[in-house]
């Protein structure tokens, strides 16, 4: 009796969260916000609906599973935000307006700037070794 | 060496996600464990004596306690910032210096940073961590790499060092 009493206060927090998460997803301005949203609220929501299965069932199958399943979520939820998260910046996504600060934009310059160089030479390489070769 | 700590990991791993002693399920893991390491065994770390050290793992409990209590901070703090009217938020990306040097440790700092009040590691450029943070407290350098990543570096450096 407890035991479901506890499990389904798990997962009501976790739904409420999760809730949040994707209000956060709406309403928040830019990409670089709504993955934070995204990451957080969606992950720990999740995460205590996966407890609150535990909880539910006990130390059998389906609850250690969803024990294991909390770990995958942690390393490929952040692993796929920062994926997102760089890859938006390189592909030319600008910070929101209400952005105060951005130390990476130097870093990021920089790194386009080397992309372009090496394109170039590329460019540059190709017609040189068709005509090098005897036909 | 790592190759077979690999092999043990994921067999384990297996275990747990099947949660069956069949034959069969037993066979199928020592397969499945065995390719993984064929494929990804190069991208383990080296140095699989920290393995067997119990304070390591001393270390790593306490640091989920810390971690858990955190993240459920970084939840609530994040989920006001959504509700709140106005949106009190002032996002931008800054600069924070690493200590950590192994690759290993500093992806956990990345993830545990990703996972904790308005903050995700966006990119890793020789000895510095960017990371977009959703609302700038200082620009001091020193003040806010101690805020955002002064809470997990000691413990993270105490585990996987």
């Amino acid at each position: 009796m407890i035991n479901e009493i506890i499990a389904l206060i798990l997962m009501s927090t976790g739904i409420l969260f999760n809730i949040f998460g994707c209000l956060g997803l709406v309403r928040l301005p830019d990409v670089y916000n709504r993955l934070q949203s995204a990451t957080k609220c969606v992950t720990l929501g999740t995460c205590s609906i996966l407890l609150g299965v535990l909880v539910w069932f006990g130390f059998v199958n389906i609850g250690v599973k969803a024990l294991v399943a909390i770990p995958l979520l942690f390393f490929t939820s952040t692993v796929a935000a920062h994926a997102l998260a760089k890859g938006s910046y390189r592909f030319g996504i600008k910070l929101g307006r209400k952005s105060v600060h951005d130390d990476y934009e130097a870093e990021n310059r920089a790194f386009l700037s080397k992309e372009k160089k090496e394109q170039e030479k590329q460019k540059h390489k190709r017609p040189l070794r068709k005509t090098g070769k005897p036909s | 060496m790592y190759r077979v700590a690999l092999f043990i990991i994921s067999f384990i791993f297996w275990m747990l996600l099947t949660w069956t002693y069949e034959p069969v399920s037993i066979i199928t893991g020592i397969a499945t464990a065995a390719l993984t390491t064929l494929l990804f065994g190069g991208y383990f770390f080296r140095n699989v004596y920290k393995l067997i050290q119990p304070r390591r793992y001393f270390w790593f409990m306490v640091y989920l306690f810390v971690f858990i209590w955190e993240c459920i901070k970084a939840n609530f703090d994040v989920a006001y910032r959504v509700l709140h009217p106005q949106m009190p938020i002032k996002p931008g990306i800054v600069k924070v210096p690493l200590r950590l040097r192994s690759p290993f440790a500093r992806t956990m700092l990345a993830n545990s940073i990703t996972m904790t009040p308005g903050t995700i590691s966006v990119d890793i450029v020789g000895d510095d961590l960017y990371v977009h943070w959703i609302y700038i407290a200082s620009t001091d350098p020193a003040e806010y790499s101690g805020k955002i990543s002064g809470r997990f570096e000691n413990y993270i450096y105490k585990i996987f060092e």
